[in-house]
């Protein structure tokens, strides 16, 4: 399936880019766009949204990488509803370290700025 | 003020549409520079080199690009190229020179060859994968990100004498269904069973070879039952820098360096040091009828011994052996390994065929080999534990005598030896048992017990349960008609060849393995377990498994209830080592009281106190540690005794007398039925005689006084 994602700023100044399809290398700019999108804005949280992704490949993950440079250290990422498989790979390869998983989006959470 | 940005690093070559820049020389391999990739490849032969780009997974280059000559520094090619695609690209190099088998030389250019320096090997990313056999480029280098998060973490740095080590196989270890891991047989999986090991009370894995090695290297059908026999355990080195993409569960995704570099930090998290077992001996080249993969299409006669007349040196015993001695070489060994210590946290390595690398050009053994000197004194393995199988296929045997520069620990093979000779039974060995449970003085003098790498089984040969199974080796399944494997087990069947109903029988043989672990830790030096003796793994005789990716090789986990009593017994008396400093001394006994305790430090006796039967019918020894001179003096601890009888009849042991106020407590007594065999450290029962002890036929005690 096609990539897509899409990003959108609450007023709060919380990013939320949701991503669906195959995030591969040939597609893992377009992802990073929005990243840099959303640092330009001066979100306060970034929240990804991930329900709708089937497949990350290594790019993919190493873009948690550059988000995580991009926002910076006072930035936390949200990984919301990671599918079996992708959660996995993040684990394997430690990069849950790097963001906080979450099965759904927990509004209490991510929104008590 | 503000700086104005620099830019160095910018295109001065173009070659059809690739941006270019004479590169620099270090470090080797490929390592990415601001806008590019770094490419550096050494050849001291090579007239022309071309470097060749693959887009990921495809047959053919995506292109070929010539170093110019002015790119080319003394006999090293190098060169940036710049927008590489990082995620998508896999590299290799063309060399040409001459083709003079005679003169050492190979050089085949229509070859693609792999860089010895690859951090990454895409290719064969998923084990057991069929490979398609026409591919122009089969292991194919690749990049790697340095991005990984180790957060707080670092060797551990555990103190060499403190280490319980357990050998084990990253596949085998999870492979069996049993083991209800996710992902089975890879990095992942051993991660998910961190907690056995942790309950186990070990304290340090040493992984087989986990580099990049080619599976289906002399694979080939078992003639009697059609089964694929492979190059399971991996001793035959693809890329020496690079972990195994098919022991990775995202290999796939070519994560295998995350995936490792998580496991290795997990591991440490839970107080688990990584050694790596490293096979610098030869590599998986073969001789002169094996592939050409990398080494002998870049510079045959750099990287390998070679007789006079250009055919492979074999000391090794697989076809060829890398030239350790050679400067380039030597270099690239130690490159390799700071490269896994610095950037993977790997606590030592264990060479295998240690002797190999104090071998010179010509295959002469060195009394000074510069290798082994240069690893011993380098800054960045100043921590790392290194341990020598100090023997080759070659003959050269020097165990007590490899060159150690205070460094250099041994895989004991006379350990193995004198203790599986006294478990059995034979005569004439009281003597140098006592040497060997005392960390081996005769053989370490100077270096301490600490050089003592005590082990009773390892990969090579019987497991623990076999070789108290069988008299002889069954190799059958091997399909070379139980020719290999070595024939010197020292191994007794307790009076049936393989598995049997009888009771008496089986209660022998468990009590024999678990004399076995008595022994093992409470031996002065550095005890080694081999994967699954714990519970009685068999590999049904077979002493060379090194070939079966099936239930011969793999932990059946099964085992864990089928064999509780036995895995209750190694998790005790783990735990009673790690319980008692007495044990675990850096520097070999003095046989005095240096303390003022009234006791030196360690006492012989036999079935009378202070007297020892040292004659060849003997086949009974005991010991006692005196508590005040544990960590030779720095250290508190209880008074402990150990009772070996293995002769076939109970003897009455006379126990030395304890400091006044002090009483014997029984701690081991693996003439007893589970849960009596062992007390749990801490909980051992008070003795009522304290004046003798009933030690059984073929059996271990082992007393506490406090």
């Amino acid at each position: 399936m096609a990539f897509e994602c899409s990003l959108e700023m609450t007023p709060q100044g919380i990013a939320k880019i949701t991503l669906s399809g195959e995030l591969d290398a040939s597609v893992a700019q377009e992802f990073r766009d929005k990243v840099d999108e959303a640092a330009s804005q001066k979100a306060k949280r970034l929240v990804l949204l991930m329900a709708g992704l089937e497949y990350m490949a290594s790019a993919g993950l190493r873009s948690l990488i550059f988000a995580k440079q991009k926002m910076g250290t006072g930035v936390d990422i949200y990984v919301v509803a990671a599918q079996e498989p992708i959660l996995d790979t993040l684990t394997m390869t430690g990069f849950q370290h790097s963001v906080i998983l979450m099965d759904t989006y927990d509004a209490a959470t991510i929104e008590q700025l | 003020m503000s700086v104005a940005e620099r830019i160095d690093i910018y295109p001065t070559h173009e070659y059809e549409g690739f941006k270019l820049r004479p590169g620099r020389p270090l470090p080797f391999g490929a390592s990415v520079v601001p806008g590019g990739v770094n490419f550096s490849i050494f050849s001291s032969h090579a007239t022309v080199c071309t470097l060749v780009l693959f887009e990921k997974g495809a047959p053919a280059p995506l292109a070929e690009i010539p170093f110019p000559d002015e790119f080319r520094i003394g006999n090293v090619f190098s060169m940036i190229v710049f927008g590489l695609d990082y995620e998508n690209t896999e590299y290799g190099f063309r060399m040409d020179g001459p083709f003079a088998p005679e003169q050492g030389h190979r050089f085949d250019k229509t070859k693609i060859l792999m860089d010895p320096y690859a951090k990454a090997i895409g290719g064969r990313d998923v084990w057991g994968d069929t490979p398609d056999w026409n591919r122009v480029y089969p292991h194919r280098a690749t990049l790697v990100y340095d991005d990984f998060d180790w957060q707080a973490d670092r060797q551990l740095e555990t103190p060499i004498e403190d280490l319980v080590i357990y050998e084990m196989h990253v596949r085998s270890f999870t492979q069996h269904p049993s083991s209800g891991v996710r992902n089975p047989g890879t990095f992942a999986g051993l991660r998910e069973k961190i907690p056995y090991l942790k309950d186990l009370g070990i304290n340090c894995v040493e992984l087989m070879p986990v580099y990049e090695f080619d599976e289906f290297e002399n694979s080939r059908p078992n003639p009697a039952t059609g089964e694929m026999l492979m190059n399971y355990w991996g001793y035959s080195t693809v890329g020496f820098f690079a972990p195994k993409s098919g022991f990775a569960a995202t290999g796939r995704l070519g994560m295998q360096v995350d995936e490792f570099k998580t496991l290795v930090k997990d591991l440490h998290r839970n107080g688990i040091e990584v050694i790596l077992d490293v096979v610098f001996n030869h590599t998986a080249e073969g001789n002169e009828n094996g592939p050409t993969i990398s080494f002998r299409g870049l510079d045959n006669k750099t990287y390998y011994m070679l007789t006079p007349e250009g055919y492979y040196f074999n000391f090794s015993g697989t076809g060829n052996t890398l030239n350790c001695n050679h400067p380039v070489v030597r270099n690239m060994v130690l490159d390799c390994l700071r490269y896994w210590a610095a950037e993977y946290h790997i606590d030592g390595f264990r060479f295998d065929l240690a002797a190999i690398l104090g071998r010179d050009q010509n295959g002469a053994p060195l009394t000074n080999p510069p290798l082994l000197e240069a690893l011993a004194h380098d800054p960045i393995l100043a921590k790392c534990k290194l341990i020598a199988e100090a023997w080759d296929a070659g003959g050269l045997y020097q165990v007590g005598s490899f060159p150690a520069y205070g460094r250099w620990a041994e895989w004991n093979g006379k350990y193995r030896d004198a203790i599986r000779r006294f478990i059995k039974g034979d005569e004439g060995l009281v003597g140098e048992v006592g040497q060997r449970l005392q960390g081996s003085p005769d053989l370490y003098a100077f270096r301490g017990p600490t050089a003592s790498i005590n082990f009773i089984t390892c990969h090579d040969g019987f497991t623990l349960n076999d070789l108290v199974s069988y008299n002889d080796k069954h190799n059958e399944a091997n399909g070379e008609d139980n020719r290999d494997g070595a024939n010197d087990n020292n191994s007794w069947n307790c009076g049936w060849e393989g598995p049997t109903d009888d009771p008496g029988i089986n209660a022998l043989r468990t009590r024999q393995m678990k004399n076995a672990a008595a022994m093992l830790m409470v031996s002065q030096g550095v005890p080694m377990i081999l994967m699954g003796d714990e519970v009685a793994r068999t590999q049904l005789g077979n002493n060379n498994a090194y070939c079966h990716d099936n239930e011969l090789n793999w932990f059946d986990w099964i085992l864990l209830e089928k064999n509780a009593d036995l895995l209750r017994f190694f998790k005790n008396m783990i735990g009673f080592r790690h319980a008692h400093p007495a044990l675990r001394n850096r520097w070999h006994f003095s046989n005095r009281d240096y303390v003022g305790s009234g006791y030196a430090d360690i006492t012989w006796h036999g079935v009378a106190a202070w007297n020892v039967d040292w004659s060849d019918g003997s086949r009974v020894l005991a010991f006692m540690l005196c508590g005040k001179h544990a960590k030779n003096g720095t250290a508190r601890d209880n008074y402990i005794y150990v009772a070996l009888n293995m002769f076939w009849d109970a003897l009455p042991f006379e126990l030395p007398r304890l400091p006044l106020g002090m009483r014997w407590n029984m701690s081991v007594n693996t003439s007893m039925p589970s849960p009596e065999d062992i007390h749990e450290p801490g909980h051992e029962a008070p003795l009522n005689d304290q004046n003798h002890v009933l030690v059984g036929g073929r059996s271990v005690v082992i007393l506490v006084g406090k």
